[in-house]
């Protein structure tokens, strides 16, 4: 390996933990981005000629803390404080001794709860999060959400303001609202996820890419709040959903259903992941849909499928975390438990729910309904319908498709339930 | 993100009285909790030794069963660790830094290979 890609490398791996230990000395996350990139700068200059220190990652760390001691010392605000911080500091700065786990741990929890401050518009929250935790450059994460880079560049920037300007503490915490704080970090890791586990928009499907980047956020977010019951449940989810991945396209990229899906394409280390992760979880909206999921996965074929515990475990869910979209996927549960009329009477109940005015998956979920019921005519408006409102062009071709068999044949299988549903 | 399987091969007949020292049991097990937290490791273990292994072979249409120990082997696998990472580079990285907790007396080859994904 070269030395600057030895460098770019490194820097990949130990960013969050640069980033979270400066951000604990400056109690700024944005310039804590930057004196670490400033120490990326200076070991591409160095290292070439020195070589590559033993612990690359202690180096750069050293380094962008020693900047961060600068800084600080310069500002004469922090005059007093900097005494404190700044001795205990100088002395390693040389010598960098690992630091305690424990130390670097806490460090990027309070990056992790920084980064997802609910001061911060969901999109901030995302970019943020993948830029200063994932890893990703701007142009990676412009790409994965198919805007243009100076958008996303221009909504980190903000967001890093924003930070700054609510005074924003560098902390996790552990008060009254620990627990609306940690739901803001589930949802982006859960969003993010979503986002390439059933794109919104554009020609691909999924894309995977995102989902893998929100997986490893939620093992390491599992492995830094190990006695936190939903974020297991959360692990348990994205796990369960990502070991489908492989089966739910087909060879020309085209949506799979889950009745469909060939299940020997599951990938049996994610499910036994997801399990495992499951075990740990708890009673929370995560675990639940992590529940629902699991009994997906231990359903050798479609017709094995548990349909009344699925069913059971929305019904808690909407007990929970009321939402018409759960109240769609229980209608889905439903209809599969007792039959498509029962399943219907729900989904008619949902009709006027504003929230899901221009959702597609409310005509496609009853145009398979009545496509079961042997409501062929009726079915083909709901599926037009449905095709009508969707952003994703795979979709579209899959119910302008069904919309065109609808009338010729009586249905047999369920939709694909609803994402952000434990399927 | 690509997956990777490392093959961490060592010389049986060369290291097998050398049992890792409880230094190195303990970086191992540092390094294991590093990765882990980073969101990488998905799973990793060490075999036992091959005197209890055997292999079957499938030749000109007949199996053969082989026992151990393979001492016409010079390397044998010892342990694998399976990760998922950005990239070769990122994986490599992770492989140096198993490779170096060890003392410079043992002899050891990661072999680190790409998962050949659908």
């Amino acid at each position: 390996m070269s030395a600057p890609q030895a460098v770019e490398t490194v820097y990949r791996i130990e960013s969050p933990r640069i980033i979270a230990a400066v951000a604990r000395i400056v109690r700024d996350v944005g310039l804590a981005e930057e004196l670490a990139q400033d120490a990326l700068v200076a070991a591409l200059e160095q290292w070439p000629e020195s070589g590559v220190p033993d612990r690359p990652g202690a180096w750069l760390t050293a380094t962008a803390k020693h900047r961060a001691i600068d800084l600080v010392r310069r500002r004469e605000t922090y005059a007093r404080k900097l005494a404190e911080v700044g001795r205990e500091l100088t002395d390693t700065v040389h010598d960098p001794e690992p630091a305690d786990p424990e130390d670097i741990d806490d460090d990027l929890l309070r990056l992790v709860f920084t980064a997802c401050h609910p001061v911060l518009s969901a999109e901030a929250r995302i970019a943020l999060t993948l830029r200063l935790l994932g890893g990703l450059t701007t142009a990676e994460i412009a790409r994965a959400f198919l805007v243009p880079e100076p958008t996303v560049a221009q909504r980190i920037v903000r967001a890093k303001r924003a930070l700054a300007r609510a005074g924003v503490p560098f902390e996790v915490p552990y008060g009254a609202d620990r627990e609306a704080r940690l739901s803001s970090v589930l949802e982006v890791i859960y969003l993010i996820f979503n986002e390439g586990y059933s794109a919104t928009a554009g020609d691909d499907l999924l894309r995977p890419g995102l989902c893998e980047d929100a997986l490893r956020l939620a093992r390491v977010l599992a492995g830094l709040m190990p006695k936190e019951p939903e974020v297991h449940g959360l692990a348990a989810l994205l796990e369960l959903q990502a070991s489908r991945t492989a089966a739910r396209t087909g060879p020309g990229g085209e949506p799979v259903l889950l009745a469909d899906q060939d299940r020997s394409r599951w990938s049996g280390l994610l499910v036994r992941r997801g399990f495992a992760a499951l075990e740990k979880a708890g009673t929370g909206p995560y675990s639940l849909q992590a529940a629902i999921a699991a009994h997906h996965a231990r359903a050798a074929t479609y017709e094995d499928t548990d349909w009344a515990a699925i069913a059971t475990l929305y019904g808690r869910l909407a007990h929970l975390a009321p939402s018409p979209v759960v109240e769609l996927n229980r209608a889905v549960a439903v209809s599969m438990a007792d039959g498509p009329a029962a399943g219907l009477a729900l989904v008619d109940a949902l009709a006027a729910e504003p929230a899901l005015a221009g959702y597609h998956l409310l005509p496609s979920v009853r145009g398979d309904l009545l496509l079961r019921l042997g409501r062929g005519p009726e079915a083909r408006a709901e599926f037009t319908r449905a095709a009508d409102l969707t952003r994703n062009a795979r979709e579209r071709a899959l119910l302008l498709e069904r919309a065109r068999t609808a009338g010729e044949s009586a249905g047999r299988q369920a939709g694909e339930p609803a994402p952000g549903s434990g399927d | 993100m690509p997956r990777y399987l490392t093959l961490i091969r060592i010389d049986e007949q060369k290291d097998q009285d050398k049992a890792p020292s409880p230094e190195l049991m303990e970086r191992m097990g540092k390094l294991l909790e590093e990765i882990t937290k980073a969101g990488v490791m998905l799973d990793t273990a060490g075999l036992r030794p091959t005197a209890e292994g055997t292999r079957v072979t499938w030749a000109d249409g007949k199996l053969s069963y082989t026992d151990g120990p393979f001492t016409e082997t010079k390397e044998v696998i010892g342990g694998y660790s399976l990760i998922q990472a950005k990239d070769k580079a990122e994986a490599l990285e992770w492989t140096k830094r198993f490779l170096e907790l060890h003392e410079d007396h043992w002899t050891i080859t990661a072999e680190v290979r790409e998962i050949a994904e659908p």
